[in-house]
């Protein structure tokens, strides 16, 4: 409020690359006091990138800071840690909580500012021996549960809180610090039901007529029509508009979220093995239901036609990474999946495996690899133990002893074929760059030999000139091999590329099945259709 | 891959071995080259050496397959010190010794087997339950164990006069001689005494006469060594390792991560049932009652000199540690007796064993967890 | 809370005992042993009273490191050492009485904090392993660095003017230091006697500030730290906490606090067995504490009371009842130490089976819930 003639914040042309990948351009927008601002973009099109540089985050200074200023108030500021942005009357709600389970709202809201008194022993050791003021703790987060505008009890303690209440006392506690100015909210509404998600909007409306800005980020664009001023728009590291929320309509923001330009999708055609309605089922999935954390799948019903390559694509959190994991054991799942004719039981890997399945996760460091061995033995380790390839059986099979030359043999070979970028078979994959690594991961699935292979997120973290080497390979194995492929990816153009279909997962369900030359719109369309 | 030069140099040193395994080397160095010098008897020494290394060598080798598992170091050891014990009281108390040593020893590991099974399965279903806590639990279940043995050697049956108590009749006594049973059985067969060779031949070997070798206990331990080595060429060895090396990416490839785990847990056991075994007969006494607590320590420390890690370990490892430990314990207390006529050996040791854990348990950089 | 009441008696009833299972495990073994102990009743009590005061300090000591998530602190034996070091150079000083009690206590605090200092650090190191890393680290102390500096550097480095606790030969102190004239000199003073009893009033009362003091500590600023950092280290960074000092400052107060503790259980006992007093004092304050019922998370200070008092009525009858079931004394005395082991044992397996147990309980219920809104979606 030192000088109303400035917008609270501006950014100008903001850039930022990690390690020369551009994944922020010249983004300018401002922000009065008061103020509400929808952001929204597609995952990976740079929103919670811009959220870490506005924020301070360690991060963004570890990878090599940003470019562009950053003012508040007309004044230029570089915050080094979150604490100085904090300093500064910023606050963020992540999308983690980040709260102690076992003590109450009021702790958790003022957790390390909590008002003191001051007593003889803390006059002599310091004050971190200060006694707690349990009255003037009560009295601020009642203040600041008051300013938020929604009842929760400040006296419960977070583990035994509905998720909603969780997400109140976060907004809470960054509503109890003095010189909050500018709040920012990262897709708030995800966990909450839908009263919840209203008191959340209209608590908003009440933040800002107390002059405090907000940013809110979220994937469900009728609250950013419902509360927003304005609506800021990102695609592939750009701002691709900035018009008041009264002006626009959920289509409009859909297409400039999506948006390419019309030519592109008739890539899709090159490859156009368009299957008629007469090609077989190899997969039936039914009622499916999986409990993976962060991509819950609620009720998936979807069928897979032999020799095609699918595509299951959506927003970040909507289930789709949940169904090659729920149909591959890897999470515990319910409901029936059929392959070839035949049942295949969920929550066992072996089983899957056993049934010519294949899966190349999106966890490398996780799931995919052996960060700590050879790649000889990353990739010939499933094939060994599922199938018994790579074994020398002695004392008429006694023994089953591993073949070294067939391991190293085999390893050359997709080495070369995928062109894996190594000093030997020998090396250790943690030793290898993401694109390499994910390559070890292809050539893993591939040394099965596998009917059908899911991919998930196969070009996730990797550089331009692997991701097409990537798809390449998977395009190639798909028709030389004869192998059904579904692949989970989140960058849509991608999928378009390479698919042959397009099932497009949201709120945890198949919310419809598009072939890959369908427009950008009807895409992202049913990617917000239900969402939750 | 490195120039010659550089090999030399200290810092490559370092990071080949890191700090504790390069200061114990030298400092067993050291004790090596001032054994002459302080009227230390070398080559007895290194008889002592290599009779301390097949005690001691196949009860270092029960850490490797739990260690390749991801189960971590073997605190829980003592289960199988124990099923050992069992089958070694066992076949005393049968008798075996009828029908000569050899079978003594032999029937000993029989009887040690199923023992060893039955706790290192209840042992490994138990590991399961409570992954990530696995070395404290160990610890404990270690000494509960033991407490609960040492009533039974007090209740259970026995009755061979060698072993129960004179004056009441029955509880094992605290330590048992193996005279007349198993001791030595391994040790000395194809035993290499180079007395007796200089007596035989009739010439003066000087100091060298102090020199024998325990060939068949080092046999055994080859054998063992070899199968463990063999085992981890295998399918299942292989599974093993990746177990160990990242479970959720073994849980993926389809292998049954428990199971794997649980069959680590049983080979750790069996092979320390075995290695007691073999401690004793060289030893020539069975200690019962609370002497398996005194076996964990150094077996850890040992291994973890040799350059194990929390879950990274191979037969390399056993053979380099078991000296390297076993060494310092035999040279010290002498060298350290005749240098300042003080016997710091026990602290020393307690320091480097204790130390070399703390570090490894400190480490940051052990593995991809 | 409608809800809770609602709940039948029997099911809260189950709920109490299933929550206090061990305690309620070893009053039951306690009511079985007494009556087979043979025990008068005034000798129990006595015993029980003068075990409380020797005991009850040190136990409290682990509250402090619970408090800050580090489970049972294996490495409080540090702090038994530096008051055992603290004892000697007083012994050696010749200064008796209260006087040589409230010295001891004086010099242990530096030897303590520096002990903690070094355990605090060295367990954040190995976060995530802290119980096993203390309880290495103790031995590492204790048969290490301990009796290095007691057995050879005393009397040969650092000068010890009294013969009398030295060893023959020199240097190093004697295996056992007589504290005669120091013996229960904090008991006896404003001691009452209740029909026989001897109640020790001013240990009791040191016992009782203390209590005050981790009353206390808890509403402050530090205690509240502690707090969240025990139960989310990140969130508490993220807060702007400093959790590896808060950490530290719990170590070393819980090391200094055993300092103190055990020049009272030194005084009590009257001797000071050099090389090993401080061996089974971390064992045995563990054991006590989870037989009081606590948890490797959460502990009180009843527990520590309940603890003492079931552990040692245990630990005093067990070899009786021993002797009366199998005619043998021995098996009482080993079934004491199982016990102890035992519990302990158990303790860590339900405390590691429960995080598990927490993990997997939160994917079934969101898996249920799915399957009822899946089953209404299709109606």
């Amino acid at each position: 409020m030192t000088n109303n003639s400035a917008p609270l914040l501006q950014m100008q042309n903001i850039k930022k690359d990690f390690f020369g990948n551009q994944v922020l351009a010249d983004i300018n927008f401002t922000l009065g006091a008061g103020e509400v601002l929808g952001l929204c973009g597609e995952n990976g099109a740079g929103k919670s990138t811009l959220m870490k540089i506005l924020f301070g985050m360690d991060v963004i200074r570890e990878t090599g800071g940003y470019g562009g200023d950053i003012l508040i108030d007309g004044q230029k500021v570089e915050f080094k840690t979150p604490f100085d942005a904090l300093e500064a009357g910023i606050g963020m709600v992540h999308q983690e909580f980040s709260l102690i389970p076992g003590f109450t709202a009021t702790e958790n809201i003022l957790l390390d500012r909590e008002p003191k008194k001051k007593n003889v022993i803390s006059q002599v050791f310091g004050d971190r021996l200060d006694t707690l003021d349990r009255k003037e703790m009560e009295r601020r987060s009642a203040e600041a549960i008051r300013k938020m505008g929604v009842e929760i009890d400040s006296k419960m303690v977070i583990s035994s809180m509905p998720v909603g209440h969780k997400q109140f006392t976060e907004i809470a506690r960054e509503l109890s610090k003095d010189r909050l100015k500018l709040l920012i909210l990262d897709e708030p509404t995800a966990v909450l039901t839908e009263k919840e998600a209203e008191a959340l909007l209209s608590s908003i409306r009440s933040m800002a007529a107390q002059g405090i800005s907000v940013i809110f980020i979220t994937h469900r664009l009728h609250e950013i029509l419902a509360v927003c001023d304005k609506v800021v728009v990102m695609r592939d590291g750009h701002v691709v508009r900035d018009v008041p929320a009264k002006e626009t309509s959920v289509e409009d923001i859909t297409r400039w979220m999506v948006g390419r330009d019309v030519q592109q999708s008739a890539a899709a055609q090159t490859h156009g093995k368009v299957q008629g309605d007469d090609a077989k089922t190899v997969m039936s999935i039914r009622n499916l239901w999986v409990d993976m954390p962060g991509e819950t799948v609620r009720d998936v019903t979807l069928d897979v036609k032999e020799g095609e390559i699918l595509g299951i694509g959506g927003l970040a959190g909507q289930g789709k990474l949940g169904i090659p994991n729920g149909v591959m054991g890897l999470y515990e799942a319910g409901g029936t999946v059929e392959f070839d004719g035949q049942k295949i039981p969920l929550n066992s890997p072996r089983k899957c495996l056993d049934s010519s399945l294949a899966f190349v996760s999106e966890d490398r460091r996780e799931v995919g690899l052996l960060l700590d061995e050879s790649l000889e033995w990353n990739i010939a380790f499933p094939a060994m133990q599922i199938q018994d390839k790579f074994l020398k059986k002695l004392f008429g099979g006694l023994i089953k002893w591993r073949n070294e030359g067939a391991i190293r043999d085999v390893t050359n070979k997709y080495i070369q074929e995928l062109q894996i970028k190594c000093t030997s078979s020998q090396q250790k994959a943690k030793e290898l760059s993401g694109g390499n690594q994910q390559k070890v991961c292809l050539a893993k699935a591939f040394a099965l030999e596998p009917k059908f292979l899911f991919v998930s997120e196969p070009t996730r973290g990797i550089d331009v000139g692997a991701k097409s080497l990537v798809l390449e390979a998977l395009k190639q194995f798909n028709r030389e091999s004869g192998v059904t492929v579904v692949m989970i990816s989140s960058e849509l153009e991608e999928l378009r590329q390479t698919c042959d279909r397009i099932a497009i997962v949201s709120g945890g369900r198949v919310a419809g099945i598009l072939p890959a030359a369908a427009s950008s719109e009807e895409f992202g369309l049913l990617m917000v259709s239900q969402v939750i | 891959m490195h120039q010659v030069g550089y090999a030399i140099g200290l810092r490559y040193w370092l990071n080949k071995m890191g700090y504790p395994r390069l200061i114990i080397s030298g400092f067993l160095l050291l004790l090596l080259i001032m054994t002459p010098f302080v009227g230390v008897n070398l080559p007895m020494q290194i008889t002592n050496i290599i009779n301390r290394f097949s005690w001691n060598g196949v009860l270092v080798l029960a850490m490797v397959p739990m260690i390749h598992s991801g189960c971590g170091l073997n605190f829980g050891l003592p289960l199988g010190v124990l099923a050992g014990l069992l089958g070694g009281t066992l076949s005393i108390q049968f008798s075996f010794e009828r029908f000569g040593a050899p079978v003594s020893f032999l029937m000993a590991v029989v009887i040690a087997t199923p023992f060893a099974l039955i706790f290192g399965g209840g042992y490994g279903w138990l590991l399961n339950k409570i992954k990530g806590g696995e070395m404290m639990i160990a610890t404990y279940v270690g000494f509960s164990t033991i407490s609960f043995m040492c009533m039974m050697w007090l209740l259970l049956p026995y009755t061979s006069p060698t072993m129960v108590w004179g004056l009441s009749g029955n509880g094992l006594r605290p330590t048992i001689s193996l005279d007349g049973f198993y001791n030595q059985v391994l040790a000395d067969f194809w035993k290499i005494d180079f007395e007796k060779i200089a007596g035989k031949l009739d010439v003066d070997l000087g100091p060298l006469e102090f020199i024998k070798i325990p060939t068949g206990s080092l046999l055994m331990f080859a054998l063992l060594a070899f199968l463990m080595w063999a085992f981890l060429h295998t399918k299942t060895g292989t599974a093993m390792t990746a177990v160990g090396s990242n479970p959720t990416f073994a849980r993926a490839a389809g292998i049954d991560v428990d199971r794997i785990r649980t069959l680590s847990v049983i080979m750790s056991t069996w092979l320390g049932a075995v290695g007691i075994l073999i401690y004793q007969q060289g030893f020539g006494f069975l200690q019962l009652y609370n002497a398996p607590n005194n076996m964990t320590m150094p077996t850890v420390a040992a291994i973890l000199i040799g350059g194990a890690l929390v879950n990274k370990a191979s037969i390399g490892n056993v053979i380099i540690g078991t000296i390297l430990f076993q060494g310092m314990v035999t040279l010290t207390p002498t060298v350290m007796n005749s240098l300042i006529h003080t016997d710091m050996s026990e602290v020393i040791r307690s320091i480097v064993s204790n130390g070399m854990i703390l570090y490894a348990l400190t480490r940051k950089t052990e593995g991809s967890k | 809370m409608s809800g809770k009441n609602n709940a039948s008696v029997g099911s809260r009833l189950l709920d109490l005992v299933r929550s206090n299972a061990v305690p309620i495990m070893f009053i039951i073994i306690c009511a079985i042993f007494i009556p087979m102990s043979g025990l008068s009743n005034s000798y129990l009590i006595n015993e029980i009273v003068t075990r409380m005061g020797r005991n009850l300090f040190l136990v409290l000591c682990l509250l402090f490191p619970i408090m800050a998530g580090m489970g049972l602190n294996f490495a409080m034996t540090l702090g038994a050492m530096g008051a055992e070091l603290a004892i000697i150079f007083v012994a050696d000083l010749q200064i008796w009485g209260i006087p040589g009690v409230v010295l001891a206590m004086i010099l242990s605090i530096p030897f303590s904090a520096v002990l903690g200092w070094i355990c605090g650090n060295i367990l954040n190191m190995a976060k995530g392993r802290e119980m096993i890393t203390g309880y290495i680290l103790n031995f590492f102390m204790g048969n290490g660095v301990y009796m290095m500096v007691v057995l050879y550097i005393m009397g040969s480095i650092i000068p010890i003017a009294h013969a009398s606790i030295m060893l023959p030969r020199g240097y190093g102190i004697r295996n056992t230091v007589s504290l005669l004239h120091m013996r229960q000199c904090l008991d006896d003073l404003l001691a009452i006697r209740v029909k026989g009893v001897k109640i020790p009033v001013l240990t009791f009362i040191l016992i009782g500030l203390l209590c005050l003091f981790i009353v206390w500590f808890r509403r402050t600023k530090l205690g509240q730290d502690m707090r969240a950092v025990g139960q989310d280290m990140e969130v508490a960074r993220a807060a702007g906490i400093k959790v590896d000092r808060t950490r530290l400052i719990s170590i070393i107060m819980s090391t200094v606090f055993a300092g103190f503790g055990m020049v009272i259980y030194l005084q009590n006992m009257g001797n000071l067995p050099t090389y090993t007093g401080h061996s089974q004092i971390g064992m045995f304050c563990i054991a006590a504490l989870l037989i009081g019922g606590a948890s490797v998370e959460k502990a009180s200070i009843g527990n520590a009371f309940l603890g003492v008092i079931l552990f040692h009525l245990m630990f005093i009858v067990a070899p009786g009842a021993g002797a009366y079931i199998t005619e043998d004394t021995m098996v009482g005395e080993y079934f004491r130490v199982f016990l102890s082991y035992g519990v302990i044992t158990v303790a860590l397996i339900m405390y590691e089976a429960k995080k598990r147990m927490v993990k997997s309980k939160a994917g079934q219920e969101l898996a249920e819930a799915q399957v009822r809104a899946g089953k209404e979606a299709a109606k």
